[in-house]
């Protein structure tokens, strides 16, 4: 890969599903984690050189959780995402380009630039938009959910949050009442170990927070968030429960923020060690390197895909950077629908 | 023409809204088989079923998030927040979710939800049930509030808000709800959102006041008419978007205004009329515009609190006189 240098030490660790691994599958799971890491690592780059209007809220090293998760929904399947939403609006398929350009604040930008680095949506697709509060978009997704209930759809709907949101009133009223209405939604939890700048284990008395689904009556589920295909196959049974009508699971995916809470963020409260534990089992290599022992693709065919990837997501920012900001009396419309 | 209740005007007003388009539903805390916690939804769950009428958890902030996701994908909710001294733990989606959505997102969604609440000021129900807290509302861009005190314009300002592309907050006042009017039966009532009603004409002074105080404004105007002064009582209707071209219109021929609210005085309903009648009509006016509301207090819950401290009809007119004298 172009922009993330290898691990130097690497774990070897054993993913559930690599035996039914297809060729297509593996590939397309590996360009959409690409595609996530090249933007992320590239707009770290963008703002270390000050090029970036705002900041930035990584997803670097969390890229499994909304591929893996997002590759089992349809177009017509609904997301609601966070401030930390990239990884969620590229995995369901948002365009590369306007969202970029959203993230700079243009124009051009898939909401004119009005949502920047924290909001993009995509009604089309499904993508209900992302969020400047850590908890707010959890209690709307119920509304989603509900929308193809009432419609009669086996549509569901996934709400993404962090572990930081599970501390929020809104994660518990949500979740109560998606259980006892058994709504078609899957919350998933990605927990990244740390709330903003605090360890999450200083602000809850139990481990997971995935043991919290018991006290609601539904399925709480743990699975490794740096495993491509240990979240795709979870959220496999989440979302086939939820479209089955049978309600909703709380999937719980254990990741890491490789940066900060926001670029920039020096991360005094966590070691370097701990930062080299997690990045040893990065999600994007372990796939690869599945890929290849199996034989599923050339490792030139690969190279050739991370160099195009790369090119990419670099010309979409330099439109980004070079597309035209929005006309500022444009602030006054769209106050009030028709 | 048959004699309805402010209660049974809005339930008729949904239910005429829900059997036009089958997009409109109904949740909130006990809107189902008790039929609302003050009777405001009775018939509309055998009408329309447990999926179109349901009860919700004691959860107000996933109640109106239900509202925002369901009206962001399609549908016309009406969700129900009993007091609206209760949005304390739901502001977020209101002010940050519902309000925000179609702005933020460029018009990629409307939000055509209502959420339909009460003031209790004067019944009697304490310190956590007797705000009226339009102004946390009437702060927010995106919202639409409407305020209606009289059967006819519940009913016809219900139908607009259901109707209504725009997150609409619908603000009853409970001791309204048994209050009664002429309703002609088969025809559509439509009030517009953000138009004022002169709800009496005058000459000597303008009075502009909302919700419980319009029917204490009137009584107010009846005694002064026996000492042959004649007010006018305007009812915006509407908080916001709020119709100030009426009550522009007003001031310029009785160069006078009052404005009387349950609301407290700072910051509040009465200091924003206040705010564009000194923009928009100074050079009108003949005296100071004043505001007449309860001292800036909690409600206490005993007996006697309420009366002194709410405006009343006898208040009002001591209020016109003093400003006319």
């Amino acid at each position: 890969m172009a922009s993330i240098k290898k691990p130097t030490s690497e774990k070897v660790l054993k993913s559930t599903l690599t035996a039914g691994l297809s060729a297509q599958e593996g590939l397309d799971l590996y360009t959409r984690m690409l595609e996530i890491r090249e933007c992320e690592a590239q707009l770290n780059s963008v703002f270390a050189k000050n090029l970036f209007p705002g900041y930035i809220h990584s997803y670097l090293g969390q890229e499994a959780c909304a591929v893996g998760v997002c590759s089992v929904l349809r177009t017509d399947d609904y997301i609601v995402s966070t401030h930390r939403g990239r990884g969620h609006y590229l995995a369901k398929g948002m365009a590369l380009v306007p969202m970029m350009c959203e993230m700079f604040g243009k124009a051009n930008g898939i909401c004119g630039g009005r949502g920047g680095e924290m909001h993009a949506a995509d009604p089309a697709l499904g993508i209900l938009g992302g969020n400047g509060i850590v908890g707010g978009g959890i209690p709307y997704a119920t509304g989603a959910a509900y929308s193809a209930v009432l419609d009669g759809i086996d549509r569901v709907c996934v709400v993404f949050f962090g572990e930081g949101a599970s501390n929020q009133g809104s994660f518990h009223e949500a979740l109560n009442l998606a259980s006892a209405w058994s709504l078609p939604l899957v919350f998933v939890c990605e927990n990244n170990l740390y709330a903003e700048m605090t360890p999450f284990k200083d602000s809850v008395r139990v481990v997971d927070v995935s043991a919290r689904a018991h006290g609601y009556g539904i399925p709480g589920v743990i699975a490794d968030g740096t495993d491509v295909l240990a979240v795709k196959e979870a959220a496999t049974a989440a979302v086939d429960r939820a479209r089955a009508g049978q309600g909703p699971t709380l999937l719980e995916l254990k990741t890491y923020r490789y940066g900060g809470h926001f670029q920039g963020d020096p991360c005094n409260y966590r070691t370097r060690e701990e930062e080299q534990e997690w990045q040893s089992r990065d999600a994007i290599f372990r796939l690869r390197r599945q890929i290849l022992a199996q034989g599923l693709q050339k490792e030139a065919t690969l190279e050739d895909l991370e160099l195009r990837m790369a090119a990419t997501v670099a010309e979409a920012i330099q439109v980004a950077l070079d597309s035209p900001d929005p006309e500022p009396s444009s602030a006054l419309l769209n106050v009030y629908a028709d | 023409m048959t004699s309805k209740t402010y209660c049974w005007a809005l339930i008729d007003a949904m239910r005429e809204e829900m059997e036009r388009d089958p997009n409109v539903f109904l949740i909130g805390e006990d809107v189902g088989p008790a039929g609302g916690a003050f009777g405001g939804s009775r018939g509309l769950l055998k009408a329309f079923g447990p999926l179109r009428v349901r009860d919700t958890p004691i959860s107000e902030e996933v109640i109106v998030g239900l509202g925002v996701g369901a009206a962001m994908t399609g549908k016309r909710p009406i969700v129900e927040v009993m007091f609206i001294d209760f949005f304390g733990i739901c502001l977020d989606q209101i002010a940050n979710q519902a309000a925000k959505m179609h702005y933020l997102y460029n018009g990629s969604f409307k939000m055509p939800l209502v959420i339909r609440t009460m003031v209790a000021a004067e019944m009697g129900i304490g310190p956590h049930h007797s705000q009226s807290l339009e102004a946390w509302v009437g702060h927010v861009p995106g919202l639409k509030v409407v305020m209606p005190s009289t059967p006819r314009d519940a009913k016809g300002l219900m139908k607009s808000a259901i109707r209504d592309n725009n997150p609409v907050i619908f603000i009853e006042h409970l001791g309204l709800h048994r209050m009664k009017e002429e309703i002609p039966d088969g025809k559509e009532i439509l009030i517009p959102i953000g138009k004022a009603d002169v709800k009496r004409i005058g000459r000597d002074l303008t009075v502009v006041a909302t919700g419980l105080m319009v029917g204490k404004a009137l009584l107010a105007a009846e005694q002064l008419a026996l000492e042959s002064i004649e007010i006018e009582v305007i009812d915006p209707r509407t908080i916001s978007p709020l119709d100030i071209d009426t009550i522009l219109t007003s001031v310029r021929k009785t160069h006078r205004a009052l404005v009387v609210s349950s609301a407290h005085k700072p910051f509040g309903f009465g200091s924003e009329v206040s705010a564009e009648l000194m923009e928009h009509a100074f050079f009108h006016l003949d005296a100071p515009v004043g505001r007449l509301t309860p001292p800036f207090t909690p409600q206490p819950f005993g007996k006697g609190f309420e009366k002194f401290l709410h405006p009343d009809a006898d208040r009002i007119a001591a209020k016109v006189r003093e400003m006319l004298r």
